[in-house]
């Protein structure tokens, strides 16, 4: 009986909070689209949040498809179809290992970094300063990260395709002596507009994840260091885990 | 003027606000006094806005607070400064920065007038030549200070103060209780401090209203609080260990605790 009132407060409590973060995202994406517009806002948030995260995302992105063309190119040459190493490379990278991998990379560097700045705001009084200036602290901290996200993720999941596709084209070809023209040639006529209009759909749904989580894991965050470093520690697991859950949902529903 | 009527404040069964009536007049320095967990800040927040009483009204030129809509209440706030305990200066902002920024957000003035306006703020508060740095690279009175500059650079009607001397030198504490003193007379407006510091509190004030568990004990000017016969009041400014007000919190008997626990 204890066991099963515990579960059912522990449920209710889940299914509370799902709720409010449900609200909360909900207004920031709102006010957003309210006036006053904050572009210089919006623009230094995407500079943290997408240009920040160019250097990881091309070494990552460099380096699987560096991978993605060895094991490739091993795999392929037992059936002796080392011409379709491109294609393989590419749609691994454009409708999977992309907008994963990338969403993975920047909820390390930057999710995990937007709720401690969050969370340090609270700890230092400034969401009640900006509410006695007479500033919303979601319309004016939330909001832009949250757009910011949801733009940014897109480009840098399109950079990292190409740079991962160069990788696998720099092993394939100059290592391994893949012919260009098989790599480069069929890959243009194997890659869909579909393809890549999954990889797209997938990394606008990681932007807003990554965003929505950590901002709403700092704007909750208990207002002690012990909070704010429980409430970061929460954002990089539960960012990580959300992204693959909602992929492979994102891939049943794009199939 | 801010008036308060049978305000009542209650967490998880404590009352932090045991039915409080008072008024803050303008054109005069009214301490909020008490020790730790007398409700002070809490009342404070009731008073800003940023919480609502669970019974009773705050009333702010004759409106009550609790009734507003956000965007009315943001109107009023825009006619509020207030200086945070911790300064709550923006970590990612230059001095010149934090001090622009209620003119940034709330006014169209050119950038010229607003570097001149910012430069006068500063200037009172004895920190001109800091404009470029980080709140990081001030000691705690110097972000005080700029708070203050902050809290003022709108011209408000009222303005609160979240204990602005603790953790200061005596020097710091002089200069603060100066600048609230002086822009309290030559702004006219109403100023409300926060403070459990009895000595910086009889030299600002021209009202004190003191607080303990959640109520009002005392209420009145320096001299009638400081010639009070309340045992209570005369235990708080005389900072005297023994008397009504129990220093070690309500627990259950310390000898059946320690003999038989």
């Amino acid at each position: 009986m204890e066991i099963a009132s515990s579960l059912g407060r522990f449920t209710l409590y889940r299914i509370q909070v799902l709720g409010r973060s449900g609200i909360f995202i909900f207004t920031a994406i709102l006010q957003a689209f309210l006036p006053p517009f904050r572009i210089s806002r919006l623009i230094k948030e995407i500079e943290f949040i997408g240009s920040k995260s160019f250097l990881i995302v091309f070494v990552t992105a460099l380096f699987t498809g560096m991978v993605l063309g060895l094991q490739g190119y091993y795999s392929l040459s037992q059936f002796g179809a080392e011409a379709a190493l491109g294609v393989m490379v590419a749609l691994s990278i454009i409708r999977e290992l992309g907008p994963v991998l990338c969403a993975l990379m920047v909820s390390g560097r930057a999710g995990s970094a937007i709720t401690a700045e969050i969370g340090i705001m609270k700890i230092t009084d400034q969401f009640p300063a900006l509410e006695m200036m007479a500033v919303d602290p979601l319309k004016y901290v939330v909001s832009p990260k949250v757009v910011a996200g949801i733009i940014s993720l897109p480009l840098l999941t399109a950079f990292f395709d190409l740079i991962g596709i160069a990788g696998g084209y720099l092993v394939g070809v100059n290592l391994l002596g893949v012919s260009e023209g098989a790599y480069i040639g069929k890959l243009a006529t194997a890659v869909t507009f579909r393809d890549i209009y999954g990889g797209v759909i997938k990394s606008l749904c990681f932007g807003l994840l990554i965003t929505w989580i950590a901002t709403f894991m700092g704007y909750t965050a208990e207002a002690t260091t012990e909070g704010v470093s429980r409430a970061t520690t929460n954002t990089v697991v539960l960012t990580a885990l959300s992204i693959l859950i909602v992929d492979y949902i994102l891939t049943s529903l794009l199939l | 003027m801010i008036r308060v009527e049978n305000l009542v404040k209650r967490y998880d069964g404590i009352t932090a606000s045991n039915h409080l009536t008072c008024r803050f007049e303008r054109g005069k320095v009214t301490v909020i006094l008490g020790g730790s967990g007398s409700g002070k800040s809490t009342l404070l927040r009731q008073l800003t806005g940023l919480e609502k009483p669970d019974e009773g009204a705050v009333y702010i030129d004759g409106k009550d607070l609790n009734t507003l809509s956000r965007k009315e209440l943001f109107e009023i706030r825009k006619k509020m400064g207030m200086l945070f305990q911790g300064s709550a200066l923006f970590n990612y902002m230059t001095i010149f920065e934090n001090i622009a920024f209620p003119l940034r957000e709330h006014t169209k003035i050119a950038d010229n007038i607003i570097k001149t306006i910012v430069t006068m703020k500063l200037e009172m508060v004895g920190l001109r030549g800091t404009e470029h740095l980080m709140p990081s690279q001030l000691s705690g009175g110097m972000m005080k200070r700029v708070g203050l500059a902050r809290a003022v650079v709108m011209d408000p009607t009222v303005i609160f103060y979240d204990e602005p001397t603790s953790g200061l030198d005596p020097i710091s504490t002089g200069v603060i209780g100066k600048l609230i003193q002086d822009l309290n007379k030559t702004l006219n407006i109403t100023s409300i401090v926060v403070s459990h510091d009895i000595d910086s509190c009889f030299k600002i004030a021209d009202n004190i209203i003191l607080l303990y568990y959640g109520e009002i004990i005392a209420n009145g000017t320096v001299d009638e609080i400081r010639n009070s016969t309340d045992e209570r009041v005369k235990q708080f400014i005389q900072g005297a260990p023994e008397g009504p007000i129990p220093f070690a919190r309500t627990a259950k008997n310390y000898l059946d605790e320690i003999l038989y626990d």
